[in-house]
């Protein structure tokens, strides 16, 4: 077993937190894993992105190689985009469809969307809606989190503890919240 | 073993509390911050008393962990790379003195520049002061590294430098901490009372004892297993490959064997018969670094008369940016692999002032002003957030060069005419570097405006505290001679907008050194405020 994923988004949007789900999950598998991410400027605002790699043998590099991610998962469509050289041709993409839209110069989103379906392997979810109808707005990394679940390699079980480990401390509702989240997401992958 | 999931910066960390240090020494800076950021959140380091506190500078840092090593104890010192040219007058002298206490000076480097001004190589600075360099290739090695470093900097009383780069700073991985951590050294003053005072015959001796050492260092770097040689039967072509460029060589073979012998390098200075072995086996050498060409450049030699030497220097690999699996695998000839085009619809996303933020509303009267009664290209700049201000909308600054130099620049310029200079610098900034150029000016007396941003935080590298803030500023400005009345303190608001304009257009008039402080505290900073005083209420 091993993956190389890509998780991109704008600053701020819950890339560490989906990340660190993920190799929470790996870890208790028993799986090696590397995670890298920049930080620093690309904060404010920019663009972010995080390595994710996760295998049972050794892992050396801890950034994917250009052209061979098995899958781009992103909170945001633009972004999503931004790191398609890195994807596997056979690689999968899983994105939210509503834009983060804090430049002048954002491209038109159909035109975004419809390069997002011409990658044969390719998710849509427009996670911000089910976030505000579930009313857990903060909960849009986890909605799509729960799209691409099928494709990560991990028991449900292991995911939903990893999901229930991160959020312990902030409460029950929290963890119920996006457990519902996850699970929605996981379920509109396959509609 | 338990293996923890560490950042390179955390298991650094984490290790130093291990090896017992008595103190952390830093001032923020990208990717070095969460080394010190760890200790200061450690509950261990709190019960063993570490201190962790954020230093006014790198060079104040470096000097406070020399005090320490002084004094017998362990003392670790962060920075990022560009913060060692701030520490380089005492970071080249500590070679000179030696250590008492193990002392180790952490650079975390930014090859590919993703937030800095240059991608400078600190092994360069390691081989310029003499003393032993590591460079670890994955986070269990940077744990064991620190060990290593502090015993070798005791038993050979010399500082050590871990040089680490982004990738491993901020890249997560399992460790395994050890089970028997040490304790820290009690006090102990150096055997000879001399050993610190660099008057010029002390210094010789202790000069000539450093030339001595290398022999020492070189030893070690030949025992201690960080270097080592691996076989490989294809003797066409030799690699050499030191720090993380040796993650990225193994990347190329997954699962299988390198052909080709290869030496991989993690410590410093490197061993001359290491260096031999490979070159006298194999026809021809590759050589992949993470930085600058340290290794390749000594190879060649400046005839480059030898045996053919591939890496940064000839064209194999491009001289700048950092190396990745793919720039590695293309060197040893593997086709690159078969990938999509980035869609012409993607535009950047560059990194912008958040909304709300105290400098746009700074930003927009200076360019009022400066657009109502003077010609542009007057603003110099500092380094922070507020650099963002180069970007559009905004474009109203036009230097930004080193820590400090927005004061110093803005005086030269005033001197050779260009009035009136502006400067523009953050709170923390100023204290960093700001002060004694701010002196310069006083004394002659110069036409600049200050603006001293004083957002109450250090906010490009996520808020650690500053070094003085409120009406401490206002005390240091008029401590170093800035008249009182043009001391001038503003609320960079919207509603406030015209009234700044007038403070701003009084004191350009003002034909000498002025400095306004637009004061409001930085927009993240608050929000992370006010959601923790939301959660105490509610809990």
């Amino acid at each position: 077993m091993k993956k190389d994923i890509i998780i991109s988004g704008v600053g701020g949007q819950g890339i560490v937190s989906m990340a660190a789900i993920i190799g929470t999950a790996a870890l208790e598998s028993g799986l090696n894993l590397k995670q890298s991410e920049v930080h620093g400027m690309s904060q404010r605002g920019g663009d972010v992105l995080s390595n994710l790699r996760y295998s049972d043998k050794p892992i050396a590099s801890d950034l994917i190689p250009e052209g061979k991610a098995d899958m781009i998962i992103s909170i945001e469509p633009l972004e999503a985009l931004r790191h398609l050289p890195r994807l596997s041709m056979e690689g999968w993409i899983i994105t939210n469809t509503i834009p983060f839209n804090n430049i002048e110069n954002y491209p038109d989103i159909d035109g975004i969307i419809s390069e997002v379906r011409k990658i044969p392997n390719h998710i849509l979810v427009d996670a911000d809606t089910i976030a505000k109808d579930l009313n857990a707005r903060r909960s849009t990394n986890v909605i799509i989190l729960g799209a691409a679940s099928e494709h990560l390699g991990f028991e449900l079980a292991v995911l939903e503890n990893a999901i229930i480990k991160l959020f312990e401390k902030k409460g029950s509702k929290v963890i119920d919240q996006n457990i519902t989240a996850f699970y929605k997401g996981r379920e509109l992958a396959h509609s | 073993m338990e293996k923890h999931l560490l950042m390179g910066d955390e298991a650094i960390a984490q290790a130093a509390i291990d090896a017992g240090i008595s103190g952390v020494y830093a001032y923020p800076g990208t990717p070095s911050t969460e080394i010190t950021e760890y200790i200061q959140k450690s509950e261990e380091a709190k019960e063993k008393n570490i201190r962790s506190s954020w230093a006014t500078n790198e060079k104040t840092a470096m000097e406070g962990a020399l005090g320490m090593s002084y004094a017998g104890k362990r003392s670790m010192v962060c920075m990022k790379h560009v913060g060692l040219n701030v520490a380089a007058d005492a970071f080249v002298n500590s070679a000179i003195t030696g250590a008492n206490g193990g002392l180790v000076v952490v650079v975390a480097d930014d090859p590919s520049m993703h937030s800095s001004q240059n991608e400078q190589d600190s092994r360069f600075f390691g081989k310029f002061a003499m003393i032993p360099v590591l460079e670890p290739h994955h986070q269990q090695e940077a744990y064991d590294m620190v060990h290593y470093a502090f015993d070798l900097s005791e038993v050979l009383k010399t500082p050590v430098l871990l040089r680490i780069t982004t990738r491993l700073a901020h890249s997560r991985a399992g460790v395994a901490p050890r089970l028997i951590t040490r304790e820290q050294n009690e006090l102990r003053l150096p055997e000879k009372l001399t050993q610190f005072v660099l008057l010029p015959s002390i210094a010789r001796e202790n000069y000539k004892t450093l030339i001595h050492n290398q022999e020492h260092f070189k030893k070690a770097a030949l025992e201690s297993g960080y270097n080592s040689y691996l076989k490989g039967n294809d003797k066409s072509l030799g690699i050499i490959a030191t720090g993380i460029a040796y993650n990225y060589l193994q990347e190329n073979y997954p699962n299988q064997e390198i052909p080709y012998p290869v030496l991989k390098i993690g410590q410093y200075p490197v061993p001359n018969e290491m260096l031999q072995e490979i070159y006298d086996e194999c026809d021809e050498l590759i050589v992949f670094e993470e930085g600058y060409p340290l290794i390749e450049e000594a190879l060649r030699g400046s005839l480059n008369i030898g045996k053919n030497i591939k890496g940064r220097m000839d064209g194999t690999l491009a001289f700048d940016g950092e190396l990745n699996p793919v720039k590695v695998g293309k060197a040893l000839g593997f086709p690159e692999p078969e990938k999509r085009p980035l869609p012409d619809i993607v535009v950047p996303r560059p990194p912008a002032l958040c909304a709300g933020c105290p400098h746009i509303d700074s930003y927009k009267a200076i360019n009022e002003v400066i657009a109502k009664h003077y010609s542009k290209g007057r603003v110099f700049a500092d380094i922070g957030c507020y650099t963002l201000g180069a970007l559009p909308p905004y474009s109203a600054i036009n230097t930004c060069v080193d820590m400090g130099a927005s004061i110093t620049m803005a005086k030269g310029a005033a001197d050779a005419g260009l009035v009136p200079a502006i400067a523009v610098i953050g709170d923390s900034t100023f204290t960093h570097s700001g002060i004694t150029g701010l002196i310069d000016a006083v004394n002659d007396g110069s036409n600049v405006t200050v603006f001293i941003l004083d957002n109450d935080t250090t906010a490009m590298t996520g808020g650690q505290n500053s070094a003085a803030v409120g009406n401490r500023l206002e005390d240091i400005v008029r401590g170093v001679g800035v008249a009182e009345e043009h001391i001038r303190v503003i609320r960079p608001l919207k509603k406030f907008h015209e009234e700044n304009i007038q403070v701003i257009e009084e004191e350009l008039n003002y034909p000498g050194v002025s400095v306004i402080i637009p004061r409001r505290e930085c927009i993240v900073v608050l929000d992370q405020r006010m959601r923790r005083k939301f959660k105490d209420k509610t809990q």
